[in-house]
């Protein structure tokens, strides 16, 4: 995904009204602009605040605060991987490894290609089939370094 | 009349490849002209059997599982629908003793009905609470809740009953109701399966929370982790409003309370009720202090109700039942069923709700058959990332509220986290303060920079550096966490590191170089 034209420009405003009202509303506006754009443009960040009410150091407060939320663009597809306790129980700590290997990135990053950001979860409540990894929305059970390259064949 | 094939569309189901099953069925099925109807229903949370396929028949529901995508096309050459040949069929659903020895109170409904037809809720004995609570005042209503003993899933245990009153006492234009579905604790799932299997009860709960103590908006604060759960709910939601179940005027009783769900942003603070409150006002999730108590002055600096997602659950069971029957369950002080969850390396792995009183031996071995890998159960993490490592020397401890702090645990929200022999203990307790370094909201300092000294200690440890010195540290480190957090995140992340190292000294110790001894 791009930097913002013009054209986003028009969109976020028209998003953000939508939000101006609504008590509490920054929270949901951040995920629209995310959803929309897959990520927040620091451009956008300008108008959230005016709209809000906000300052502009505020509104950067709220995002850095959630893990979330980005500033930068991301891949076509977010991993998510469990590192919490149930699937550490059953191996995460290992598939962890072959995670990072098979994509050559770590936490935080995205694939040269494009295709995949990589972050951990803590928890996907799933701990009764461990290890877990979220696919975009989608949750798989069960996941082996074997399982995991199917996967990504499949994405 | 057409077999009616029920298919769990639950997370986990899914995640083991439910919808692929699903999909598959109907081709089957049209493949050889069979006539059949397809329900997706929720989980009856006995995972290890998932993705568990049902047929209605004169016996009741027949059972088939662990179904995978490549069974299926035998499954069908077997007979199936009709029941029999196939090695899958686990025969009735009524006779599977995992299921049959449990008691389900909140989770009845859950791989049962139809999670979004409202009338398969109302069928079922869903809004007998609401009817009954909308002839009732507030103060009958409180009354209930506070005579049933039933006290908060979410973690920390209070009175529900005493908390609504509080609410009910403070006077106020406006108060909300707040439903915790954070569910941040690892090993837990309890309340995304009650959401995704029978999501009308909470909605139920929340309004008679709502009659209670007189608040007209709520709100569910969903975890982002769930979006499975974010579709369900604003689903139901719609249908309640169509209903007059939500909306001005529910059901022509002149009262009126409607209901909005807001997703977080994955911070597991937000689920500790102040940071949650300040999340939903649109802001970082920063802990307040108490007082002011949020039943006072909680969001929007409205008084206000936070439940977790099982406690409003349990509250129609209250009122559609009574009191009695609830607080008939259960042990000394706490009373009702509790919903544990079985999780890791566990090899009958689900959701287990049981009177309280059950002992942690019971669950492990009865239930969940031992370890998945076969090798010897080493450790059992109760309650969530702050909750304390058991040894094999307390699994006869009885899962009730007072006995786990007797022996320095908590029960939390359920979640029952179960390690075979390979774990690695202090690997365990430096994830803990890691944990609290990646997600402490940063407001005190023994918690924000406590935690980070904390995994430097362990590394020190792992690495032999001064031992005695480092470990005096850590206790007294351990020490200062927790007396000097504002919240449980600080002040628990101690109840982990403290067990693993009392429990398990000797993974704290200087490991045998055995290669280095060889060489010389
Ligand atoms: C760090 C932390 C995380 C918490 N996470 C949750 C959670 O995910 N879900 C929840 O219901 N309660 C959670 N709690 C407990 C809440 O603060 C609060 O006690 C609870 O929502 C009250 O509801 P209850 O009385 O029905 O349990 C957490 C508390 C702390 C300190
Ligand atoms: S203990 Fe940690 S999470 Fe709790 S208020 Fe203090 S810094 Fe925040
Ligand atoms: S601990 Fe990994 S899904 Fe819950």
């Amino acid at each position: 995904m791009s930097n913002p034209t013009e054209n986003d420009a028009t969109v976020v405003s028209s998003v953000v009204q939508g939000f101006a009202d609504m008590p509490g509303g920054l929270l949901p506006l951040l995920h629209e602009i995310q959803a929309r754009f897959g990520y927040i443009p620091s451009d956008s960040i300008a108008t959230i605040a005016v709209v809000m009410g906000l300052s502009r150091a505020e509104v950067h407060g709220v995002i850095s605060f959630y893990h979330d939320f980005h500033t930068e663009p991301r891949g076509a597809n977010t991993i998510h991987l469990c590192r919490a306790e149930a699937c550490q129980a059953m191996g995460s700590r290992k598939l962890e490894q072959h995670v990072k290997a098979r994509l050559g990135i770590d936490y935080g990053d995205t694939t040269a290609d494009g295709r995949f950001s990589l972050e951990p979860v803590y928890c996907l409540g799933n701990c009764a089939c461990s290890p877990s990894i979220r696919i975009g929305d989608t949750v798989h059970a069960r996941v082996d370094a074997d399982r995991f390259d199917e996967l990504l064949e499949e994405s | 009349m057409r077999p009616k094939i029920f298919i769990p569309a639950d997370t986990t189901a899914c995640a083991l490849g439910a919808d692929a099953v699903a999909d598959e069925v109907v081709v089957q099925a049209r493949g050889r002209g069979l006539d059949i109807e397809i329900i997706r229903t929720g989980s009856r949370g006995a995972y290890w059997l998932e993705p568990l396929l049902e047929v209605e028949s004169d016996q009741g529901r027949i059972a088939f599982g662990p179904v995978k995508l490549t069974d299926v096309a035998t499954l069908f050459e077997d007979g199936f629908p009709a029941s029999g040949e196939s090695s899958l069929c686990v025969g009735k659903v009524a006779d599977i003793s995992w299921l049959a020895r449990q008691d389900r109170l909140t989770f009845e409904r859950a791989g049962v009905t139809d999670p979004i037809s409202l009338d398969d809720y109302r069928q079922s004995g869903g809004y007998d609470g609401l009817a009954r609570a909308l002839d009732m005042t507030a103060e009958e209503i409180v009354a209930a809740v506070t005579e049933s003993g039933l006290r908060g899933r979410g973690g920390a245990a209070f009175p529900t009953g005493i908390k609504w009153r509080t609410v009910l006492d403070t006077a106020a234009e406006q108060k909300y109701v707040v439903c915790n579905a954070d569910e941040g604790d690892s090993g837990t799932y309890a309340d995304r399966l009650l959401m995704e299997a029978d999501p009308f009860q909470l909605i139920e709960g929340m309004t008679i929370c709502a009659l209670a103590v007189g608040a007209t908006e709520g709100y569910v604060y969903l975890r982002s982790e769930y979006p499975k759960v974010l579709q369900i709910l604003n689903q139901v939601i719609a249908t309640g409003r169509e209903a007059n179940l939500l909306g001005q005027d529910i059901l022509g009783s002149g009262r009126s309370f409607d209901v909005q769900v807001r997703v977080g942003a994955g911070a597991y603070i937000c689920g500790e009720e102040t940071s949650m409150l300040e999340s939903l006002e649109g802001k970082r999730g920063l802990v307040r202090f108490k007082p002011p108590l949020p039943a006072i002055e909680g969001l929007f600096g409205k008084p206000t109700v936070v439940n977790n997602v099982l406690t409003l659950a349990a509250v129609t069971t209250v009122l559609a039942k009574g009191s009695d029957y609830y607080r008939d369950y259960g042990t000394g002080r706490s009373r009702g069923t509790i919903t544990l969850q079985l999780a890791g390396n566990i090899r009958r792995g689900g959701l287990v709700e049981v009177p309280f009183g059950l002992s942690l031996r019971e669950l492990v071995e009865d239930f969940g058959g031992g370890s998945a890998s076969g090798k010897p159960i080493r450790a059992i993490q109760v309650g969530g990332p702050l909750g304390a490592y058991l040894p094999v020397s307390q699994w006869d401890t009885p899962l009730d509220y007072e006995a786990f702090a007797g022996i320095e645990a908590m029960l939390g929200h359920g979640g029952v986290v179960v390690f075979d022999d390979s774990v690695d203990m202090l690997e365990q307790a430096r994830f803990a303060m890691e944990f609290c370094a990646l997600e402490s909201c940063g407001k005190c300092t023994p918690c924000r920079i406590g935690s980070v000294r904390g995994v430097e200690l362990l590394d020190k440890i792992r690495k032999n550096d001064q031992l005695t010195a480092n470990h005096a540290l850590l206790q007294e480190l351990c020490t200062t966490m927790d007396a000097g957090s504002l919240c449980a995140m600080g002040g628990l992340t101690p109840m982990p590191v403290r067990s693993a190292i009392k429990h398990y000294p000797q993974d704290f110790e200087p490991v045998v170089q055995e290669q280095t001894e060889c060489q010389s």
